[in-house]
C-alpha cells in the first residue's frame, strides 16, 4: 500500500503539486493521467525521491519513504521511462541486471533472472541478451526497458509515459503485456500518461492531475460517468466516452439468450469490440462463444446501447 | 566507350606527370650548405633504371588518371611509391663522386610531388576500401616495417639527410626520446588533471565558463611568450622549494617546455569532457539515478563510459598537437626533434632541419592513425542511440 499524505512540491514560488493525498493499493494499478505541466510526473517522482517533497509525507507499506537513503529506496522500487533509457554501452542482459548488480546478487542469479524476464517478454534470452540496445527496435527496447525495471522483483513499478514513444500497434501489444505481467506478478503499478484512452484501458484507479491539485482519483467507470469538473470531462472527450465506457466491460456481461446469424464473438471481448462489429457488419444481433469455444447466446445491438448510456 | 577519366586521377596525373618530367628528381650539392643542382630522373638515375622508372610512374599516372579497378590502382599506387622510395637512394649513389665525403644528394621537389600524388592515389583507395581500424593500423605497421627495412638495408644511406643523422647518431636518439617523453608526459598530465576538472566543469555549472575561458586564453598566448611567462615563476620554484632544481626544475630547458605542452593541452582534454557529459543521453541519466545508482556509480558506469570516445577524441588532438609543438622545448633548451630543426636553420643546412623535421611529422601521423583508429573501434562499439 502506498499512502500519499499532504504532499506538496514548489519550485520558488510555483507549486508544481499543490497538497496531493491518496492512497494506492496494493496489486492495483493506478494511472495518473494529467496534460503536461500537471504535476503528475513529480507526483510519480517524489514516491522514490528522485524528488524530494517539499512538504508532505510517502508511506510505503507504512513506512516513511525517507527512512532509508534516496539511492537504496530506489534500487527496491522499479522504474521505467519513456525513451526506455536503456544504457546504450550495455548489452541488453547487462542492462537488465542493473539493480541486482547494484544489490549484489551472484552472477548466476542475474543471469537466471534476466533469462526469466528476456522469455517473459517474448525475446530470445540466447538472441537477445548479448545484442546492444541500438540493435533492438522500439518495441523490442521498450520491452527490454519493463524488464529492467521489473529485474530485482520490485513490489512496486513507477512507469513514466512507457509506451509513449511507441506506433499504436505495438503500444496496444505493450500495453497488454504489461497487464499481463501485473497479474503474474501482482506489482503494484503507479503509471504516468496524458492518454485518457490508456488510462481508462489500464487503470484500475485513475488520478487525474491538473495544475498541480488532485482533480479526481476514482474508477475508470467512475471517471467516465461523474467526471468531478469540466476539465476532467474535457479529458474524457465528450464525443467518445460511451465508447470509452463499453471498452471496460466484456460481452460476457450483456449476453441475451437467444441466436444469431453470422460470424461470433467471444465472450472475452470488450462491449466495444462487440458494438463496433456489429455496426461493421450491418447486424442487430451477434452470437456468442464461451471461453472454450461452445455458444451461449447473443449479444444486440439494443443491449449494448443501453449500455453506453450514463451509468445511473 | 568504357573509357572514362576519373576525377581525381586527373588531379593526381597531372601532379605526377610534372614531378617525373618537368621537376628535378634531386639536387646535388657539393657541400652540405651550398646551393644545389637539379637533377632530372634520367640525369640522377644509371640510364636504364632511369628509363624503367618513368615508365612505371607513367603506367602508374595512367592507372590513377582513368576509372580503372580499384585493385589496379592500389597496385599503382604501391608499386609507384616502393619503386621511388627505393631508386631515390639509387640515385644518392650514383650521383655521389667516389669517395666524396662533403657532396649531399637530397630528394628534390619532382620526388616529392611523386609521392605525393601516388600517396594521394593510395588515401584514395584506402579511403574507398573502408577499412576497419584495425585494417589501417595494420597497414601502418607495414609502412613503418618496410621504411625501416630501406633504413635498415642502407638504401638511403648515401642521402643528404641520413648523412646528417650518421653525424648525430647518439643524439639522434636522446632527442628522440626526450621528444617523445615531453609530448606523452605532458600528454599524460593533461589527462589526469584534465578529466577530473572537465567532470567538475560538468557537474557545477558556475565553474565551467570560467575555466574553459581561462584555458581559452591559453591557447592564444603564443608558445615562446609562455616560455616568457614561465621562466620566473620556475625560476622561483626552483630556487625557494627545496628538492625542485633535483627534479630537473628550471626557469629554462625541459620543465618550462613541459608545463606549457601541458597548458596547451589541457584545452581539449577538459573542452572535450565537458562536451561528452553534456551528450550522455537523458533518459540514461535518469533511468540510472530511478534505478538506485548512487552518483559515482552513475558517473563511472553510466556517464564516463557514454563520455568516453569524446574524450579520446580530445585525447587524440592533443597527442599530434604535442608532438608537432614539441619541437618548439628545444627554444629554450627543453630538447627534443626541435634541436636538429633550429641548429638546421642556424647553419642553413636543410639537411638538418630534415632530420628534425620528417621523424616528428612521421610521429605525428602515426600517432593519428592509431588514435583515429581507437577512437572509431571505441565509438562503434558503444555506438550511442536516442530510443526515439
Amino acid at each position: 500500500m502506498i499512502e500519499i499524505e499532504s504532499i506538496t512540491k514548489r519550485y520558488g514560488d510555483v507549486a508544481v503539486v499543490d497538497d496531493v493525498s491518496m492512497v494506492i493499493e496494493p496489486h492495483t494499478l493506478t494511472v495518473i493521467v494529467g496534460t503536461s505541466g500537471s504535476g503528475k510526473t513529480t507526483l510519480l517522482r517524489m514516491i522514490n525521491r528522485l524528488v524530494e517533497p517539499t512538504s508532505g509525507t510517502i508511506r510505503l507499506d507504512g513506512v516513511d519513504n525517507r527512512s532509508v537513503p534516496g539511492h537504496e529506496l530506489r534500487r527496491s522500487i522499479g522504474y521505467a521511462i519513456q525513451g526506455n533509457g536503456l544504457f546504450p554501452h550495455r548489452t541488453v542482459a547487462q542492462n537488465i541486471g542493473t539493480v541486482p548488480l547494484l544489490l549484489g546478487w551472484d552472477a548466476a542469479r542475474i543471469k537466471a533472472r534476466v533469462d526469466e524476464l528476456l522469455a517473459l517478454l517474448q525475446l530470445d534470452p540466447a538472441a537477445f541478451g548479448p545484442r546492444y540496445p541500438h540493435e533492438l527496435s522500439g518495441g523490442q527496447q521498450q520491452r527490454v526497458g519493463v524488464a529492467r525495471a521489473l529485474a530485482a522483483e520490485p513490489n512496486v513499478l513507477l512507469m513514466d509515459e512507457p509506451f509513449g514513444a511507441l506506433d499504436p500497434i505495438i503500444r496496444t501489444k505493450a500495453q497488454e503485456d504489461l497487464l499481463a505481467i501485473q497479474k503474474r506478478f501482482g506489482t503494484t503499478i503507479i503509471l504516468v500518461t496524458h492518454d485518457m484512452e490508456e488510462a481508462v484501458h489500464l487503470g484500475d484507479r485513475i488520478a487525474v492531475m491538473d495544475a498541480g491539485k488532485l482533480i479526481q482519483y476514482a474508477s475508470p467507470t467512475e471517471i467516465l460517468a461523474r467526471p468531478a469538473t469540466g476539465f476532467v470531462e474535457t479529458l474524457v472527450g465528450a464525443s467518445d466516452r460511451p465508447f470509452k465506457l463499453l471498452s471496460l466491460g466484456e460481452v460476457r456481461d450483456v449476453v441475451e439468450p437467444g441466436s444469431a446469424e453470422g460470424e461470433g464473438i467471444a465472450a472475452g471481448a470488450t462491449q466495444r469490440d462487440a458494438l463496433a462489429e456489429l455496426l461493421w457488419s450491418g447486424r442487430t444481433a451477434m452470437p456468442v462463444t464461451s471461453d472454450d469455444g461452445m455458444p451461449i447466446g447473443r449479444v444486440t445491438v439494443q443491449g449494448l446501447v443501453k449500455r453506453a448510456a450514463r451509468p445511473k | 566507350m568504357g573509357i572514362r577519366f576519373d576525377k581525381l586521377g586527373v588531379v593526381i596525373a597531372a601532379i605526377a606527370g610534372y614531378g617525373a618530367f618537368l621537376a628535378p628528381f634531386a639536387t646535388f650539392r657539393a657541400n652540405r650548405i651550398v646551393a644545389g643542382e637539379p637533377r632530372s630522373v634520367l640525369e640522377a638515375l644509371p640510364s636504364p633504371v632511369g628509363l624503367v622508372l618513368l615508365a612505371i610512374l607513367v603506367a602508374a599516372g595512367l592507372v590513377a588518371l582513368f576509372r580503372t579497378p580499384l585493385a589496379a590502382r592500389l597496385g599503382a599506387s604501391a608499386l609507384a611509391l616502393a619503386v621511388l622510395a627505393l631508386l631515390i637512394g639509387n640515385a644518392g649513389a650514383y650521383l655521389t663522386p667516389e669517395g666524396n665525403t662533403f657532396a649531399r644528394v637530397s630528394p628534390a621537389s619532382g620526388f616529392w610531388l611523386l609521392i605525393f600524388a601516388f600517396t594521394l592515389l593510395l588515401a584514395d583507395v584506402l579511403t574507398r576500401l573502408q577499412l576497419s581500424p584495425a585494417g589501417r593500423v595494420v597497414l601502418l605497421g607495414m609502412a613503418a616495417a618496410a621504411i625501416w627495412l630501406l633504413l635498415a638495408s642502407g638504401q638511403w644511406d648515401s642521402l643528404s639527410i641520413l648523412k646528417e643523422y650518421a653525424n648525430r647518431a647518439d643524439s639522434f636518439w636522446n632527442e628522440a626520446t626526450r621528444h617523445v617523453q615531453l609530448a606523452l608526459g605532458s600528454l599524460a598530465a593533461a589527462v589526469l588533471v584534465g578529466i577530473p576538472l572537465g567532470i567538475l566543469c560538468h557537474r557545477v555549472e558556475a565553474l565551467r565558463a570560467g575555466v574553459l575561458n581561462v584555458l581559452n586564453i591559453v591557447q592564444t598566448i603564443p608558445s615562446i611568450a609562455l616560455f616568457g611567462i614561465l621562466i620566473a615563476p620556475l625560476g622561483w620554484v626552483a630556487a625557494n622549494i627545496p628538492g625542485a632544481s633535483a627534479l630537473g626544475i628550471r626557469g629554462i630547458g625541459a620543465a618550462p617546455a613541459f608545463v606549457a605542452l601541458f597548458l596547451y593541452s589541457l584545452l581539449p582534454v577538459v573542452a572535450n569532457t565537458v562536451v561528452g557529459l553534456a551528450g550522455v543521453p537523458r533518459a540514461a541519466n535518469d533511468a540510472a539515478r530511478g534505478m538506485g545508482m548512487t552518483g559515482a556509480q552513475r558517473l563511472w558506469g553510466v556517464e564516463f563510459p557514454l563520455a568516453f570516445p569524446v574524450v579520446l577524441t580530445g585525447i587524440r588532438i592533443v597527442l599530434v598537437q604535442n608532438i608537432g609543438l614539441a619541437t618548439i622545448a628545444a627554444l629554450i633548451g627543453g630538447g627534443g626533434f626541435g634541436v636538429f630543426v633550429f641548429q638546421g636553420v642556424g647553419q642553413t643546412a636543410m639537411d638538418l632541419v630534415l632530420l628534425g623535421a620528417v621523424p616528428t611529422v612521421a610521429l605525428a601521423f602515426a600517432a593519428a592513425i592509431i588514435l583515429d583508429a581507437v577512437v572509431e573501434h571505441v565509438a562503434t562499439r558503444r555506438s550511442t542511440t536516442v530510443a526515439a
